[in-house]
């Protein structure tokens, strides 16, 4: 197979072309998902949450303004084949594209360059970049705008094999109801299962990724989903926390390979403003 | 956007205005508030323990946890919804001590500010959160007032116009966020209890 010379530059015209689109129009399947939820909900104060969220999704893309002021941290997912070989450096392309497309849309800079000492880079990078080695010649990007309010309520635990899947049911469960209003209900579940401490995070995130309501591609997983996905409707939380059925619109696993002693699971919180997109290059 | 069931608040208000809320009403807010978050939190309180003047005044002042987006098009701000007031919690009691009078936010409050807000007599409010566009078209104006440095964190005082709010945590300690789910879940019958 012959390699393929990849203009980096292609990458960042691509961040740059997908940071203002995904502040101002909602994906079609986040959409669409609340839409359906405003249909069968009957919590009162419920009902009037999500006609101000339809209401804001329409306001944002008509008047080019960010449906949420946190513009979020961009989490980029590259898929790399083989076949590529990188002109440039991809990374540098990357926070290029998030330099142009969050100034030039006029969004959010939400980032601080050290953890402790708290000085906002003004540009919002960098960027949170995972690579994948995949076969053939393209690469695919997934861009994610991530909110940290919902961040901020995501966890992690190391649990017994013993534990097994009533044991994650619980945990997911206990996660999304203590996450409560600080989320923004309704909120997406991204649940990584197996791996290891580090990696499981990453496929909650990944997770997180899958458009809203995209079951997995295994049945017994499929099944968990919807189950899971049920029974923090049952919670009681409601949009915005102010009691209702639509906790969450979706609840999307990922599960990885695990050792004999260990059952990890991580359970990645986005909220409502669950801006994704994805493109082949 | 004024309906049925909403009370018409003006900004500032007093402790008696204060004490008449109760969780669970619905606001349409006017008036003057400030916009404060996390690093403006922490320079606020930095100063008030130096003893030096806070640069709005306290007394009865609603304070805004938002970090809005740059304004564009003609705009007096971006899109500003609410961000979550835990954050805020080590700092609020001595602020109501000041005699902070309300506060607008989303999420959990922790139960040192609950105490406060009772014995002060404050109000914590919610705005929708994610419905930053929405809510940017009641904020008429937005001026910067100080600490220009931290950018989206920087203290603003906003002029709004019917923002939609709710009365989550009251005078009295009542909380929305225990009261709303409870009352959904007993609608449900036992099956969810
Ligand atoms: S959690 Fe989501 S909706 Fe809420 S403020 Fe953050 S980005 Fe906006």
């Amino acid at each position: 197979m012959a390699i393929r010379e990849f203009q980096v530059d292609l990458l960042r015209d691509a961040v740059e072309r997908m940071c203002g689109p995904a502040a101002c129009d909602m994906p079609e399947d986040v959409r669409q998902a609340m839409e359906e939820a405003a249909r069968i909900e009957d919590g009162p104060n419920a009902r009037s949450v999500l006609a101000e969220l339809l209401d804001n999704y329409q306001i944002a893309a008509t008047e080019r303004i960010p449906v949420c002021q946190d513009t979020g941290m961009v989490v980029i997912f590259l898929d790399v084949g083989l076949d590529v070989h990188f002109n440039g450096d991809p990374y540098q392309a990357i926070n290029e594209g998030v330099r142009r497309g969050y100034r030039d849309s006029s969004l959010r800079m939400s980032i601080v360059g050290d953890p402790l000492r708290r000085v906002n880079t003004g540009d919002n990078t960098p960027a949170l970049v995972s690579v994948r080695l995949v076969p053939g010649d393209r690469v695919t990007l997934t861009f994610m705008a991530k909110g940290f309010g919902s961040e901020n309520t995501s966890r992690l635990a190391m649990l017994r094999p013993a534990d097994g899947l009533e044991g994650v049911r619980r945990f997911v469960l206990d996660t999304a109801a203590k996450a409560g209003p600080n989320a923004c209900p309704p909120i997406v579940v991204g649940v990584g299962i197996g791996g290891s401490f580090d990696q499981v995070a990453l496929a909650a995130k990944r997770a997180l990724s899958r458009d809203t309501g995209q079951a997995h591609s295994d049945p017994f997983y499929a099944d968990f989903e919807r189950s899971l996905l049920e029974d923090i409707n049952k919670t009681g939380v409601g949009p915005q926390g102010l009691g209702g059925r639509t906790t969450a619109l979706s609840v999307a696993i990922e599960v990885l390979p695990t050792h004999i002693a260990a059952l990890p699971v991580a359970c990645n919180i986005n909220c409502h403003v669950a801006r994704h997109m994805k493109e082949v290059l | 956007m004024a309906g049925p069931g909403f009370i018409s608040l003006e900004a500032p208000f007093d402790e008696t205005k204060a004490r008449s809320l109760r969780s669970g009403d619905r606001i349409l807010l006017s008036g003057t508030v400030y916009t404060l978050r996390d690093a403006g939190h922490k320079r606020l309180i930095e100063l008030l323990n130096r003893g030096e003047e806070p640069p709005f005044p306290l007394q009865d002042a609603v304070i805004y946890y938002v970090g809005p987006s740059p304004a564009t098009g003609g705009r007096a701000i971006g899109s500003a919804g609410p961000t979550t007031a835990s954050r805020m919690d080590p700092y609020t009691p001595q602020l109501l001590e000041r005699g902070l009078r309300g506060m607008i936010g989303k999420g959990y409050r922790d139960a040192s500010v609950i105490e406060a807000m009772k014995r002060m007599g404050a109000v914590y409010f919610a705005a929708t959160g994610g419905a930053g566009a929405l809510l940017s078209r009641t904020i008429l104006q937005a001026e910067v007032i100080a600490w220009e440095d931290l950018g989206t964190e920087a203290l603003r005082r906003l002029t709004i116009r019917e923002m939609p709010l709710t009365v989550i945590i009251d005078s009295q300690g009542r909380n929305l966020y225990e009261d709303g789910p409870r009352a959904w879940r007993e609608t449900q019958g036992d099956e969810n209890g």
